[in-house]
C-alpha cells in the first residue's frame, strides 16, 4: 500500500522533518560529538588552558579510569540504580498495580503520582524537611531527635527519595500491562487450582515480560542519568552521594575541568548508548 | 456520468509484487459493476488504482473523454466510499457531506442546503447536527454515500461499502444501493469479496485472482458458465462439485460412474481425454436411480432446501433436494445431472 | 476464614504504610506556607497570610514564575508545531533513510541527556552567545525535547486510519488543506498529550536553566527556589516553602486537567 496519503510527495515532505531535524542536530547531536572531542583536550574553564586547549589523547580517559574518585561514584551510580529503580520503584509500583483497587486505589494512586509530578526542587526540600535532624518529621516519628540522615546514611537517603519519587511511573505501567491480561487466562489457571504466586509465575510474568523489560530499562537510564540527588546532598559528605551525574556537574563546572569532565561525560553517553542498544534489541526479539 | 476503460494496466509494488497484471477492461457510462475475489487478489488496489491512490506502473485510464492515468485523484472526477467509510469525526453530518464542496470552494450557504437537499434523499434529515460517533453502522453508510452523491462525480468507487454492516442490514443496504444506482445512473465500480453480494447487486462482474481478470460476465453468465474452475469453485453459495474424469467414447468417467457428456461440450472432447466434470448442487437431483450412485454420508439443513453429501466412491458428490425430501443418512441414493448445466473443464478452463 | 482475616489486615497494612511513605514528605508542604515562622517541624498551621505577603514582595518570585511560564509555554508551542510536522511527514511518506533515522532518534531520545550533554550545551551556550537568553534556552530544551515528541506522535499518526487523508484527497483537497482540515483535528489528542508532557518537563527542570542563566531576572522558579536563603546563609523556610507551594499548584492543576479530560491514559509518561 502506498503510504502517502495525502499527496504530500517527498519535497513537502523533507521541509516537514527539516526545522525539527535542524534544532536536534545542532543542540543534541552536536554537542553529543563535540563532547567526545573535547574529552581528548585538556580544556579547561578558566585558566591557559581555557585560551588554548591542547590535545591530550586519550590521557582523560585513562585518568578518569584509574581514579578513585571516578570508580568510587561509578560504583555508588550502581548501588542508586540498582536499589532505588530496580528494587525500589519497579517492585513497589508492580506491587501496587497488582493489589489496589476501588477507592482506596485511588487515593493512593493520587498521592504516589503527585510525588512523580511535583518539580525536582520542591521535592528535593521536602526531603530536607522530612530528613531534617533536629525538628524532622521522620526523627520526631522515629523519636530520635538529632539522628543525621543525610550525613551518616547519604546513599540510602538517596536511594528512599528516588523510590518515593518515580514509583508512579512503573506503578502505571506495570497497571496499564495488566490490565492487558486475558481474565480467561487466570481464570483457567485458577480453576486448575493454580496459588498467587504460581497464577504471577505462570500466567502474569509470560504475559507482561515486554512491559518488564520496558519499564526496567527506562527507569534505569533515567535514573542513571538523574541529577536530583544533588538538590538533597550535593554529592556529600565527602563525596559519599556523588552519583555519576553529580560528579560531572562538580568536576567540570564547579572544578573547571571541562576537557576531563568531557571525559566522564563520553563514558556515560557509551553506558546510556549500550543499554539504549541492549533495550531495542530485547525489544526487537519480541516482534 | 462516463465510461471507465482500462488498457494494459499494470501494478506494481516497490519490492517486486506484481498486483495487476495487465489488465484490460471496458465498463460502459452507467453500469454497476463489482470486482470480486479473494483477498489479495488485487481488486482493491485496482479500484484505488482507479481512484488515483495508486499510480499505475504501465498503461493506461480512461474516464469519459479523458485519460487520467497522470492525474492527481482530486482531478479526476471521481468519488469514492471507503471500506470504513472515512467519514471525519470531528465534523457533523452536514459538514461531512459538503466537505467535497467546500474544496471546490462553494459557498457556506450553498453547501449546506446542497448538503440538506442529500440527506433528504437518504433519509438524513434527523441526523443533520450529529457527529458520526453518533450514527449507527447503516446511518454512517448513507452518510458516506450522501458525501459522494454531493460531488456529483463522473464515477463512484465503492471499496466493500457494505463489509461493515451486520448480515440484517447488509441485505436491506444491498437493495436500497442498488436502487439508488439505478436513480442516479452514476457509472459505479464497487469491490466485494462476497460472491452473493456482487452476483445481488451488480450488471456485470470481473472475478479476479493474483492480479489477472478470470472472467467477466452477467452475475448469471458468471453463476452458471464459469469460464474456470477457479471461478466456478470461488461463484456460488455452495461450492461447484468439480470432479476428475476421463471423456470415454460419448459418455465420461467420473468417480468411478458413467455420465453423459453434457450438452455444453458434446463434440468437442477426444476420447481419452482426462477432464474435469463440473455441476452445481443445485443443477443436481436427488433420486433413486441415476448416473452417479453412492451413499449419503451428510444432510445439512439450508433452510428452505437441504444440502446432501453422497460419498460416490472416493470421492464427495453435494446435491440440494427441496425440504420434506431429503433421504437418511446412510441411504444409497443418486444424483442426476441437468445435461445443460453440467460443464467440462480442460485444463482449468470451460470447454 | 482466619486466613481470610489476616490477609485483610495485611493489606491494609501494607496500604497504611505505603500512604504514610508517600503523604508524609508532602505534609510539610502543605502546613509551614501557613504557619508564622515555619521551621523543618511539621506543625498545626496559624493560617497566616504573611509569608504570601512576603513572596509578593520579594523581587524575583513573581517573576520566576512568569519566566517558568514563558519557559515552559514557549518550548511546548516550539515541540507541538516541530514534532508534528515532522511526525506527520514521517508517517506518511517513506522518505530514504526514514527507518534508520527513527532509530536515530529512539536512541538519540534515550541516550543524550543534560547529564552527559552539560558539558558542551554550557560551552555551545557560551559560544554562539547564548548563555543568559530564554530564546537560547528554549531552543536547546526544544532540541532535547523533540526526538521523544517525534516518536511519541509519529506511533500516534500511524495509528490513524489513512483512509481519511484519502478520502478527502479524492475529493480534491490540497495536501496542505488535507492537513488544516482533516489531519490536525484528528491528532488532536495526541498534540494535546505531548504540549502538557514538554511543559511539565520544563517546568520541573533544574538543571538547563541553573546552568545557562545566570541573570537572576530571567532564572525560572526552578532555580529561583535556590536563591531563597537568608542573609546568615540558612534557608529562608518562610519564602522557601509558600513558593515552592506556589511553583507546584500548576503542576498539580494540569495533572488534574489532563486526568480529567482524557482520563490519564498511559502514553509513556506525562513527565521526563
Amino acid at each position: 500500500m502506498s503510504t502517502d496519503a495525502a499527496g504530500l510527495g517527498r519535497v513537502r515532505a523533507s521541509a516537514f522533518v527539516a526545522p525539527a531535524l535542524i534544532l536536534i542536530a545542532v543542540f543534541l547531536v552536536f554537542p553529543a560529538l563535540w563532547v567526545v572531542l573535547l574529552g581528548v583536550t585538556n580544556y579547561r574553564l578558566t585558566g591557559l588552558a581555557a585560551a588554548d586547549p591542547e590535545f591530550v589523547g586519550l590521557d582523560n580517559f585513562v585518568s578518569a579510569l584509574t581514579d578513585g574518585r571516578f570508580l568510587d561514584s561509578t560504583w555508588l551510580t550502581v548501588q542508586f540504580v540498582l536499589g532505588s529503580a530496580v528494587i525500589g520503584q519497579a517492585i513497589l509500583g508492580f506491587t501496587l498495580a497488582k493489589v489496589l483497587h476501588g477507592r482506596v486505589k485511588r487515593f493512593v494512586e493520587g498521592l504516589v503520582i503527585l510525588a512523580w509530578i511535583l518539580p525536582s526542587a520542591v521535592v528535593s526540600f521536602l526531603w530536607i524537611a522530612l530528613l531534617d535532624r533536629d525538628s524532622g518529621t521522620l526523627n520526631t516519628l522515629l523519636g530520635i531527635p538529632g539522628f543525621p540522615w543525610l550525613l551518616d546514611h547519604p546513599m540510602l537517603s538517596i536511594i528512599v527519595f528516588n523510590t518515593w519519587r518515580g514509583t508512579a511511573f512503573s506503578m502505571m505501567l506495570y497497571g496499564a500491562a495488566l490490565g492487558n491480561v486475558p481474565p480467561s487466562h487466570l481464570e483457567s489457571a485458577r480453576l486448575a487450582g493454580a496459588n498467587g504466586w504460581q497464577q504471577l509465575r505462570d500466567v502474569i510474568f509470560p504475559h507482561i515480560r515486554g512491559h518488564i523489560l520496558t519499564n526496567l530499562l527506562l527507569i534505569s537510564l533515567w535514573t542513571f542519568n538523574d541529577f536530583t540527588p544533588f538538590l538533597l546532598t550535593a554529592g556529600g559528605p565527602d563525596g559519599k552521594s556523588e552519583i555519576l551525574a553529580v560528579h560531572v556537574y562538580k568536576v567540570a563546572l564547579q572544578g573547571g575541568e571541562l576537557g576531563y569532565g568531557a571525559a566522564v561525560s563520553t563514558v556515560i553517553l557509551l553506558i546510556n548508548l549500550v543499554v539504549a542498544v541492549f533495550y531495542l534489541r530485547l525489544l526487537r526479539e519480541q516482534r | 456520468m462516463a465510461a471507465i476503460e482500462l488498457r494494459g494496466l499494470t501494478k506494481v509494488y516497490p519490492g517486486g509484487v506484481t498486483a495487476l497484471d495487465s489488465l484490460d477492461l471496458v465498463i460502459p457510462d452507467g453500469e454497476f459493476f463489482a470486482l470480486l475475489g479473494p483477498s489479495g487478489c488485487g481488486k482493491t488496489t485496482l479500484l484505488r488504482t482507479i481512484a488515483g491512490l495508486e499510480t499505475a506502473t504501465a498503461g493506461s485510464i480512461r474516464i469519459g473523454d479523458r485519460d487520467v492515468t497522470g492525474l492527481q485523484p482530486g482531478a479526476r472526477d471521481v468519488a469514492m466510499v471507503f471500506q470504513d467509510y472515512a467519514l471525519f469525526p470531528h465534523m457533523d453530518v452536514t459538514d461531512n457531506i459538503a466537505y467535497p464542496l467546500r474544496i471546490k470552494k462553494v459557498a457556506r450557504a450553498v453547501r449546506a442546503q446542497k448538503a440538506r437537499e442529500v440527506g433528504e434523499r437518504l433519509g438524513l434529515e434527523k441526523l443533520m447536527d450529529r457527529r458520526p460517533g453518533q450514527l449507527s453502522g447503516g446511518q454512517q453508510q448513507r452518510v458516506a454515500l450522501a458525501r459522494v452523491m454531493a460531488t456529483q462525480a463522473q464515477a463512484f468507487l465503492f471499496d466493500e461499502p457494505l463489509s461493515n454492516l451486520d448480515a440484517r442490514l447488509r441485505l436491506e443496504a444491498r437493495t436500497f444501493l442498488k436502487k439508488l444506482q439505478r436513480e442516479l445512473g452514476v457509472t459505479t465500480v464497487f469491490v466485494t469479496h462476497d460472491q452473493a453480494e456482487a452476483l445481488a447487486m451488480a450488471d456485470r462482474m470481473a472475478v479476479m485472482e493474483n492480479g489477472h481478470i478470470r472472467q467477466i460476465g452477467t452475475p448469471a453468465e458468471v453463476f452458471q458458465r464459469p469460464a474456470n474452475t477457479f471461478v466456478a469453485s470461488f461463484i456460488g453459495s455452495t461450492p461447484m462439485n468439480l470432479l476428475d474424469g476421463v471423456v470415454r467414447g460419448d459418455t465420461l468417467e467420473v468417480a468411478g460412474c458413467r455420465v453423459p457428456v453434457p450438452e455444453t461440450a458434446a463434440g468437442r472432447l477426444a476420447d481419452g481425454e482426462k477432464i474435469v466434470y463440473g455441476v452445481r448442487p443445485e443443477y443436481l437431483s436427488y433420486a433413486a436411480e441415476g448416473p452417479i450412485a453412492g451413499k449419503v454420508v451428510l444432510v445439512e439443513s439450508l433452510g428452505a432446501s437441504y444440502l446432501v453429501t453422497l460419498e460416490v466412491g472416493e470421492d464427495l458428490v453435494q446435491v440440494t433436494v427441496p425440504e420434506g425430501r431429503e433421504p437418511e443418512l446412510g441411504e444409497a441414493g443418486c444424483a442426476v445431472p441437468r445435461p445443460d448445466r453440467a460443464l467440462v473443464y480442460r485444463d482449468g478452463e470451460l470447454v | 476464614m482466619t486466613g481470610f482475616v489476616v490477609r485483610r489486615i495485611g493489606f491494609y497494612t501494607f496500604v497504611a504504610v505505603v500512604l504514610a511513605f508517600f503523604a508524609l514528605p508532602l505534609l510539610w508542604l502543605v502546613t509551614a506556607p501557613f504557619t508564622d515562622t515555619p521551621t523543618y517541624e511539621v506543625k498545626v498551621p496559624d493560617f497566616t497570610p504573611a509569608n504570601f505577603q512576603a513572596i509578593v514582595e520579594h523581587p524575583y518570585a513573581l517573576g520566576s514564575l512568569v519566566n517558568s511560564i514563558i519557559l515552559a509555554v514557549g518550548t511546548a508551542a516550539l515541540v507541538v508545531l516541530f514534532a508534528s510536522l515532522a511526525a506527520y511527514a514521517l508517517s506518511r511518506v517513506r522518505l530514504p533513510g526514514r527507518d534508520a533515522l527513527l532509530y536515530a532518534l529512539l536512541l538519540l531520545s534515550s541516550i543524550i541527556t543534560g547529564t552527559a550533554a552539560m558539558v558542551p550545551l554550557f560551552q555551545l551556550a557560551v559560544t554562539v552567545g547564548l548563555i543568559d537568553s530564554q530564546l537560547g534556552l528554549i531552543l536547546i530544551l526544544t532540541g532535547g525535547l523533540l526526538p521523544a515528541a517525534i516518536f511519541m506522535l509519529k506511533d500516534f499518526m500511524d495509528s490513524t486510519p489513512k483512509s481519511y487523508e484519502e478520502s478527502a484527497r479524492v475529493f480534491g483537497a490540497s495536501p496542505l488543506q488535507i492537513v488544516g482540515h482533516i489531519v490536525v483535528p484528528l491528532v488532536r489528542p495526541g498534540l494535546a498529550t505531548i504540549a502538557v508532557w514538554a511543559l511539565a518537563n520544563v517546568w520541573g527542570n533544574f538543571l538547563m536553566p541553573y546552568l545557562l542563566l545566570s541573570d537572576v531576572e530571567k532564572q525560572p522558579a526552578a532555580v529561583i527556589m535556590y536563591t531563597l536563603y537568608t542573609e546568615g546563609g540558612q534557608p529562608n523556610l518562610r519564602l522557601l516553602s509558600t513558593f515552592g507551594l506556589l511553583y507546584s499548584i500548576p503542576v498539580v492543576l494540569m495533572y488534574l486537567f489532563v486526568s480529567k479530560k482524557y482520563g490519564f491514559r498511559f502514553h509513556g509518561g506525562i513527565k521526563r
